[in-house]
């Protein structure tokens, strides 16, 4: 996709919110969404695509909880402006297996949940990934994840219980 | 907001020009995006989007360098095991930055053009002498990162160069240390950042490398001669005057001058100072604040 | 260790525990949404943390007609949250006494263009003298509550302190110092308000749906039979959500009802940390006379609270921590005296622990000091001081729960490794080496319940209903924040009436629907509200003309029979709280049973000090505690590890930092919470004596993980670099100026 617009003006630059028509794969269906350029993927996906999922809990990259998988890799959607998934594989929570999460649940990987969608796309990460661990620990892989209520012991014991 | 969206790097310099440098490029935009919502005012203007030009990402080994691309990522560098073997600090450093969820986005080039003084990809590419190539329709351009920044968030990057590439020559090391005192231990911006390095190779030498501690990211001469000149230093209290010399910390809202100066100096005394007989050969290139072992 | 009688039902899995993990379970920005408006608020800026608002300018890049504005005007009843005392105004009407008051409130259906309205309203603040250092006396001019700035003074006393203290061998003296600190719930407070018909409805992210109930009544002068409040799936409130929602409610209420419109407001991080509620700051001081070989002969103590701009819970949490201040401990003669101060802060409120933490830090921190003087193990001056049953606490509360005090302590050091680990530090430290070791003890405890008469006061209400299809509902306004009621409402009502986990429904918190069974704080929802539960489940029993045994398919068929009995009619069980017997408390003189029961805990902390940086990490941690009976132990051991978590934020690196009374620090990426990689496995441990008037025999739990840690792990410093710090949270920084032995001692 191209933005054809003539560059030549100054006054190009000044459109505020220009509609955008971005193209991606989302967990697995082609999806077509038409949005301002100034959207983030967050809030692409909460607020016009209804996946509710990945939360706002800081809009700077450090708590976490809007994680989704970018090209099967983690990643901030607050900080991916929309028109850079453009041709991308995008996965969020909402299209995991439930069964995958089970050993989580069963460690008390969740408490009050507003962290959880993004522990739980981090700690399934880490799970198909597992070579990661040769180099990483747990914990240092969830630190982008921040929790205030587990203490994270739910959720690295639910990890550890699920590794292959 | 208007976004440019090239699809090669040919395009993105001939956008660029064609902007009078109006355009802001865009990598992985982990600190651009940064409270976005908030940031109105930055609605307002255009971007340069590099992400979908994908020459730029490519890690390539020439026999005398490391060239990073514009694009490569932190995890592009802590993923390639040859990385880990011969210019290990930058996967120490690459590591420290941010989380796992930052490090797939966030570029090395992103981290010399935000031009922030607490950076930690820099300190340790500046104490490896990396070089930032600039290119714009007019050709390219070579600058040592060293000389890159003139002062806070002003650097020799004109508003039509992009950061192509980042080439870092390969050097036997014999010492290699990158601390970063943070706030915690994974996710903190540094309160001080240490890099330092030794090769006898040609141009080699001692490189120490502060971040935190002054405007920009910047070495450090006098410590660097008192290396060179491998001078007595008896207690971290001795190094205070060299380092009053090369940085000029200041009380922020992560930290103070006081302790930065003190922490600065401790660091460098044992691990650096006192740590020089054991750098050859140890594998213990970096260490976080909290790691104690 | 004694064990309370086996639960019969098996610990049932957290029952929104999948939706949570697959993204399913909706909060309040997930609701779906027609034809709304956002909402949101424009504040007092810095730097004026008191003064006379003068002007306000409306942008005039702005077309305001397309904007809903709402100022103190629009309130049809008194501007004011109702809460202990009337004093803060739901809109500053004319006068701010904090940074970020809230000034007006506007509306649009574009949050951004909502976003460059905000931005583009100018709030002229004509400047007075503030109060922003709780510790120091007010000037005159200074004085902006009642006579002397004081909200509230108390005094608790046993004995004869004075008498004591002069005859005392030993006197051993400290002052302590603890820091705001921001709750971080990861879910920012948010609400929606909806006219349905004539019914104004609130729905969001609240601990205490009838606090909200009450606080739109009074300032919206408006009846409950037009008034709704619906709890929404909560993420995380550790008493964040206790007071503030009622603003956030209001303020959405009051743009609802301009609009005509439903509003929904979200807080963004900033605006959360910035202007919301924190705990306390607090300054304890100790004045402890001994015996020579370390038996408390008295003590003195007093304590003062930052209380902030307005009263909010302030007298309460006061309340709570002088009723902890004395420790675990018996002691003849105790003197506690004890001030919240007006200042012109961003008020504190509800956290966590409410002021327990604040006074047990200072406690437990003097324990050690007092040790240390008396060359003395910290471990064995508390055994010959821990309370003993038959013997009285400083507010004279007889302690005969049956609980082993010193079982406890034993436990947390055999554990740890105590003995062994404290040989091998001192042989490690010995070295002087840039790393230093220690271990650091605190036995403390945590009264369960609203203090003395609050729970008589509250008069708890709860239903549990039969359904016709066999089914149970429980009723009740206590809400799931992460902390596991519907889980273990669930457990308790199963068992008691033999059904299974998913035989039991647990209703909406809806204030149209549920009864007031009081608000879901002070660790009172499993002890006191589920002893609602199981009585509840006894009515319906006794409705369904069943014999107190009577369990499972007998329960079950009665359901179905009386309901084929009694087409269309609704079978309810209904209780009330009621004292236990011999409960007594004395609200004139400060003395009796402060609480139902205490909660007990021993906790160990092991921290490695890189006298480099004057970095600590904790590389080891114990919580023991007895909690009565516990109900589901991955709930239980999940509250103690996410406490023990908070509470080693708290001591090591959360700190606000004020600039003319604004947290400038209001980011994440400043405001700085433990990682994962931050903290070690917690070990936790739990003894089981049974409380007989709690569910199942259970205590309260959910604030006693937060007292301990941080004396714990101050203690530990002390013993691994000799160091005497005095003052949370001890950031390397603040370590570092009190670390000149840091590099004198290291080789």
């Amino acid at each position: 996709m191209r933005n054809e617009r003539d560059m030549t003006t100054n006054s190009a630059f000044r459109t505020p919110h220009s509609a955008l028509e971005v193209s991606f794969t989302l967990n697995g269906t082609p999806t077509t969404v038409s949005v301002p350029d100034s959207e983030r993927l967050l809030d692409t996906l909460r607020y016009r695509l209804g996946l509710t999922g990945a939360k706002e809990g800081c809009a700077e990259g450090e708590c976490g909880a809007c994680t989704v998988w970018l090209d099967g890799l983690p990643a901030n959607s607050c900080l991916v402006p929309i028109y850079q998934v453009r041709g991308r594989r995008v996965n969020t929570v909402e299209a995991l297996d439930p069964a995958a999460v089970a050993p989580l649940l069963d460690a008390g990987a969740t408490q009050c949940g507003a962290c959880t969608p993004g522990v739980v796309m981090t700690a399934l990460w880490i799970l198909q990934h597992p070579d990661v661990l040769a180099t990483h620990t747990v914990r240092e892989l969830m630190a982008g994840n921040l929790c205030r209520c587990t203490g994270y012991d739910g959720i690295v014991d639910g990890i550890e219980a699920a590794r292959p | 907001m208007s976004v440019l969206l090239p699809g090669s790097r040919r395009e993105a310099l001939e956008l660029l020009a064609r902007s009078n440098g109006a355009a802001m490029p865009i990598a992985g935009g982990t600190d651009l995006l940064v409270h976005w919502p908030q940031r109105q005012e930055e609605h307002d203007r255009a971007y340069l989007d590099l992400s979908g030009i994908a020459e730029l990402r490519p890690v390539e080994w020439t026999p005398d360098a490391l060239v990073l691309g514009g694009l490569t990522t932190y995890w592009d560098v802590i993923r390639d095991a040859r990385v880990g073997r011969e210019l290990p600090l930058l996967a120490v450093a690459a590591r420290q930055v941010g989380s796992i969820q930052i490090q797939t986005r966030g570029t090395w080039a992103g981290n010399i053009v935000n031009g922030s003084p607490a950076a930690d990809g820099v300190p340790v590419l500046m104490a490896y002498d990396a070089v930032v190539v600039l290119e714009s329709v007019a050709g390219r351009e070579e600058v040592p990162l060293e000389r890159f920044y003139e002062g806070y968030k002003q650097m020799r990057r004109r508003p039509d160069q992009l950061v192509v590439a980042i080439r870092i020559p390969r050097r036997p090391y014999t010492f290699q240390r990158f601390v970063k005192i943070g706030s915690r231990r994974a996710q903190a911006i540094a309160k001080v950042g240490l890099a330092v390095t030794h090769s006898a190779a040609g141009g080699g030498g001692w490189r120490v490398v502060a971040a935190s501690v002054a405007p920009t990211i910047r070495r450090c001469p006098s410590i660097e001669r008192l290396l060179e000149e491998q001078a007595a230093v008896h207690s971290p209290e001795e190094l205070l005057p060299a380092i009053a010399r090369d940085v000029t910390p200041i009380d922020d809202i992560r930290s103070t001058a006081e302790y930065r100066k003190l922490a600065m100096a401790r660091v460098l005394f044992y691990d650096v100072f006192r740590g020089r007989e054991q750098g050859a050969g140890s594998t213990d290139h970096g260490r976080r604040m909290t790691d104690n072992g | 260790m004694k064990r309370g009688p086996p639960s019969t039902g098996a610990a049932v899995q957290r029952r929104e525990g999948l939706a949570k993990l697959t993204g399913r379970e909706r909060y309040v920005d997930d609701l779906p949404l027609e034809d709304f408006l956002w909402g949101m608020t424009v504040r007092s800026p810095p730097p004026s943390p008191r003064g006379s608002i003068t002007a306000i300018r409306f942008g005039r890049d702005v077309d305001w007609s397309q904007f809903v504005v709402v100022d103190h005007r629009d309130l049809p009843g008194p501007n004011v949250v109702y809460l202990i005392e009337q004093d803060q105004p739901v809109l500053a009407a004319g006068v701010v006494r904090h940074v970020h008051e809230p000034v007006l409130l506007l509306a649009h259906p574009d949050r951004d263009a909502l976003r460059r309205a905000v931005h583009a309203v100018e709030v002229v603040v004509e400047p007075e003298a503030p109060v922003l250092d709780f510790r120091l006396p007010s000037r005159s001019d200074e004085i902006q509550y009642g006579p002397d700035n004081v909200l509230k003074h108390l005094r608790i006393e046993k004995g004869d302190v004075a008498r004591a203290l002069a005859q005392a061998p030993v006197v051993v003296e400290g002052e302590y110092e603890t820091g705001a600190q921001e709750h971080v719930y990861l879910e920012t407070q948010g609400m929606i308000a909806a006219l349905e018909g004539e019914v104004l409805v609130i729905r969001g992210s609240m601990q205490c749906p009838y606090y909200v109930l009450n606080a739109l009544k009074h300032a919206l002068a408006r009846d409950e039979t037009r008034l709704r409040v619906i709890q929404t799936p909560t993420g995380g409130g550790f008493g964040g959500k206790e007071e503030f929602p009622s603003h956030l409610a209001l303020h959405a209420a009051l743009l609802a009802l301009k609009a005509g419109r439903a509003v929904k407001m979200i807080y963004d991080r900033g605006e959360d940390m910035a202007a919301t509620t924190k705990r306390h700051p607090a300054r304890v001081r100790h004045r402890t006379g001994l015996t020579r070989d370390g038996r408390l002969l008295a003590q003195d103590i007093e304590v003062l609270l930052d209380g902030g701009a307005y009263v909010t819970l302030s007298p309460v949490v006061l309340s709570r921590g002088l009723i902890h201040a004395a420790g675990p401990y018996f002691c003849e003669n105790v003197r506690i005296d004890g001030r919240a101060v007006f200042t012109n802060a961003v008020p504190f409120g509800a956290f966590r622990g409410f002021g327990a933490p604040q006074t047990l830090f200072a406690c437990e921190r003097h324990m050690d000091v007092i040790a240390r003087t008396l060359g003395m193990d910290p471990a064995l001056l508390r055994r010959v001081n821990l309370i003993r049953d038959g013997q009285s606490t400083a507010t004279g509360q007889v302690i005969n729960d049956g609980s082993d005090r010193v079982a406890v302590l034993e436990r947390a050091l055999d554990v740890s490794g105590w003995r062994e680990k404290r040989r091998a530090h001192a042989a490690f430290n010995a070295a002087r080496a840039p790393v230093r070791r220690g271990l650091g003890l605190a036995t403390f405890y945590h009264g369960g319940g609203f203090t003395g008469g609050g729970e008589v006061y509250l008069k708890s209400r709860l239903q549990v209903a039969g359904l016709p299809d066999g089914r149970i509902e429980v009723r009740s306004a206590n809400i799931e924040m992460g902390q596991g009621t519907l889980t273990v409402f669930t457990q308790i009502a199963a068992d008691r009436l033999g059904l299974a986990p998913d035989a039991v429904v647990i209703a909406e918190a809806d204030t149209a629907r549920v009864p007031n069974s009081g608000p879901t704080v002070a660790s009172r929802t499993t002890m006191v509200v589920g002893r609602l539960v199981e009585r509840a489940c006894d009515d319906l029993r006794r409705r369904l003309g069943l014999s107190e045994s009577a369990r499972g398919d007998s329960v079950r068929a009665a359901l179905r029979d009386w309901h084929r009995a009694h087409p269309d009619q609704s079978l309810v069980g209904e209780v009330v709280y009621e004292k236990p017997p011999g409960i007594n408390w004395d609200d004139a003189t400060y003395r009796g049973d402060a609480y139902g029961a205490f909660a007990w805990a021993a906790y160990v902390a092991e921290v490695e000090v890189d006298l480099r940086t004057c970095a600590v990490r904790v590389t080891d941690f114990v919580a023991v505690q007895d909690i009565g009976k516990v109900i589901n132990e991955i709930l239980a051991r999940g509250q103690v590890q996410g406490g023990v978590v908070q509470g080693i934020g708290w001591a090591l690196m959360e700190e606000c930092k004020w600039q003319d009374g604004a947290m400038v620090n209001n980011q994440l990426t400043n405001y700085i919470i433990p990682t994962s990689d931050d903290v070690p496995p917690i070990r936790v441990a739990f003894l089981e004596t049974p409380y007989p008037h709690g569910a199942q025999g259970a205590k309260g739990l959910g604030e006693l993980p937060i007292d301990g840690p941080a004396p714990a792990i101050l203690n530990a410093i002390a013993e691994a670099t000799g160091a005497d710090p005095r003052t949370i949270p001890l950031t390397p920084e603040r370590l570092m100026t009190i670390a000149e032995f840091g590099m004198r001692n290291a080789e």
